[in-house]
């Protein structure tokens, strides 16, 4: 198992362990973290599951598709080159430990 | 009206639509009862990726729910699922449910949603032949296909077109059956969905458009073939039928609530009793960016209507006025409109349609009512922002790929809300 830690604006975080494999957004849904809104259900359809990935974790993961990267020109806080929508983040094997940053608006 | 502590909230329907109703209630700080009546046995989950993501064929049985169940005891949401509304006493503000249970409302949201219309041609009721609504839907065509042969798509709408590009994707001949002279017709205009057609075409997807399905064919109770209103017979152990959708209004009908083709209800989504909101699917409102009054079928309109009733309810009303937005997945196809058109708004191309990546602009005179957009998500936002603040952008100035479409905006759009400073380090953190 691994872990995914989201830390929240107000500096509260929590952690959760994980399987490889697991979805960074949907593991905020199932456990009921605030600040993952993702309306769309999944698709990079709604850029209102928008995190900050810690550059040290970046690269671990693929690079944004063409449609993640347009959907993250309109999201709600400020795009910065950290920026993901967590949907599209899947816990590769060998990551024992990813934390990311909930933004403080998910909504326009 | 503004509710007070001991005051009830019934919503009828835990859909996308029900489920946020509940949900922005408690955001906005409502302390009485929410009850939330839903039919399937699940907790609440979102319908969109039944019809994509979750139909492919090495898909898991991935994880739809909104929230997990603590969430509903952690907000005080009482989830009577599955149980169903059988009656709405409008002088006692009461409703009946199938379990017996009965439950005065200060407020009734009526969120019923719609169900998929089930035409009575021979044969329908034969294995392999699916409508696709629920997660269990969705769960029985992704089994189906793991063994299908040779897929029939009835109706070439969004889920048809969505269904068809996830069976052709694995490999399966796929026949679209369409009663239009073209695809998406109520939906699109006719160069998007020209260009979504030879999209498909060139994928391999037939197409046999101006005709309808005349009975469905079986062998041992299972679907076998398709014949045609024109007399063709088609091969098929699979036939998905996706002909639109009719809203679930019988409830309020039968509470003597004024329908008309959806629950018809006022700006601030009121029905004729002002105790009884309605929303999503099921309900008719006028629209702020359409002449008369629309019924729209989509998560926007779903959590918007929601997000506007619930603060209604904790007292901040405001008339309904979002723009309407929309998305669908057909493969290596995105399709993305915002706005709302009439058939016969002009259309103007911004981009070229042999790039694969394009926008289609309707207008109706000087006035832009909506963009059709295929694989370019910040031009749709784009224009999202120019629909919504009212912005001016000329039928010239859309056809020209070097005018910035920002330059379009009222105003500045006010800066990103600023975020934090990034993760110094995360070691050290906490």
């Amino acid at each position: 198992m691994a872990q995914i830690t989201y830390l929240h604006d107000d500096g509260s975080r929590r952690s959760v362990s994980v399987p490889v494999g697991a979805n960074v957004m949907r593991t905020a849904i199932e456990n009921d973290i605030d600040g993952i809104i993702a309306e769309c259900g999944g698709a990079a359809a709604c850029a209102t599951c928008h995190v900050y990935v810690e550059p040290a974790f970046a690269r671990r993961f693929p690079l944004p598709t063409e449609i993640e990267d347009e959907m993250l020109e309109s999201t709600a806080s400020e795009r910065r080159p950290e920026s993901r929508l967590s949907c599209q983040l899947n816990m590769p094997a060998g990551l024992d430990e990813l934390i990311v940053r909930i933004p403080p608006e998910q909504l326009p | 009206m503004t509710l007070d502590a001991e005051s009830c909230v019934v919503i009828v329907g835990a859909g996308q639509a029900g489920f946020q109703t509940a949900a922005s209630l408690r955001e906005q700080g409502y302390a009485g009862r929410v009850v939330l009546i839903g039919d399937e046995a699940s907790l609440p989950y979102q319908r969109p990726p039944l019809s994509k993501a979750h139909l492919k064929l090495d898909a898991e049985d991935a994880q739809l729910h909104f929230r997990p169940d603590a969430f509903f005891a952690e907000k005080r949401i009482e989830l009577r699922a599955p149980d169903k509304v059988t009656a709405i006493d409008r002088a006692a503000q009461r409703v009946e449910l199938a379990s017996g249970e009965g439950v005065h409302y200060d407020h009734l949201v009526l969120a019923t949603g719609s169900r998929p219309r089930r035409p009575d041609w021979p044969g329908i009721d034969l294995r392999g032949v699916q409508l696709l609504r629920t997660v269990e839907d969705a769960r029985q065509i992704r089994a189906l296909l793991q063994t299908a042969k040779k897929v029939v798509i009835v109706g070439a709408g969004f889920i048809g077109l969505e269904v068809a590009a996830t069976a052709g994707a694995a490999g399966l001949p796929v026949t679209v059956i369409e009663f239009a002279e073209r695809p998406l017709k109520r939906a699109l205009s006719a160069q998007m969905a020209t260009h979504l057609l030879q999209a498909h075409q060139s994928r391999g997807v037939e197409f046999l458009l101006r005709t309808s399905v005349a009975a469905l064919e079986g062998r041992d109770g299972h679907v076998s073939g398709v014949t045609t209103t024109d007399g063709r017979h088609l091969d098929a152990d699979l036939v998905l039928v996706g002909i639109g959708v009719q809203p679930n209004t019988e409830l309020a009908q039968a509470a003597g609530l004024a329908v008309d083709d959806g629950i018809v209800v006022d700006a601030h989504l009121l029905t004729s009793d002002p105790a009884i909101s309605a929303i999503g699917d099921c309900a008719r409102y006028p629209s702020a960016h359409h002449p008369g009054a629309v019924r729209l079928e989509s998560v926007q309109n779903s959590v918007d209507h929601a997000r506007s009733v619930a603060a209604r309810l904790a007292g901040k009303p405001a008339p309904y006025d979002k723009l309407p937005w929309f998305w669908s997945d057909q493969g290596d196809l995105r399709v993305q409109m915002c706005g709302l058109s009439q058939e016969s708004d002009d259309v103007v191309f911004r981009g070229d349609p042999q790039s694969g990546k394009f926008s289609v602009l309707r207008y109706c005179g000087d006035r832009l009512t909506a963009v059709e957009t295929v694989n370019h998500p910040a031009e749709h936002m784009t224009m999202r922002k120019i629909l919504t603040l009212g912005g001016t952008l000329t039928r010239a100035q859309a056809a020209d790929p070097a005018f910035k479409l920002a330059s379009a905006l009222p105003v500045a759009t006010p800066a990103p809300k600023v975020a934090p400073p990034p993760i110094a380090d995360p070691s050290k953190d906490g």
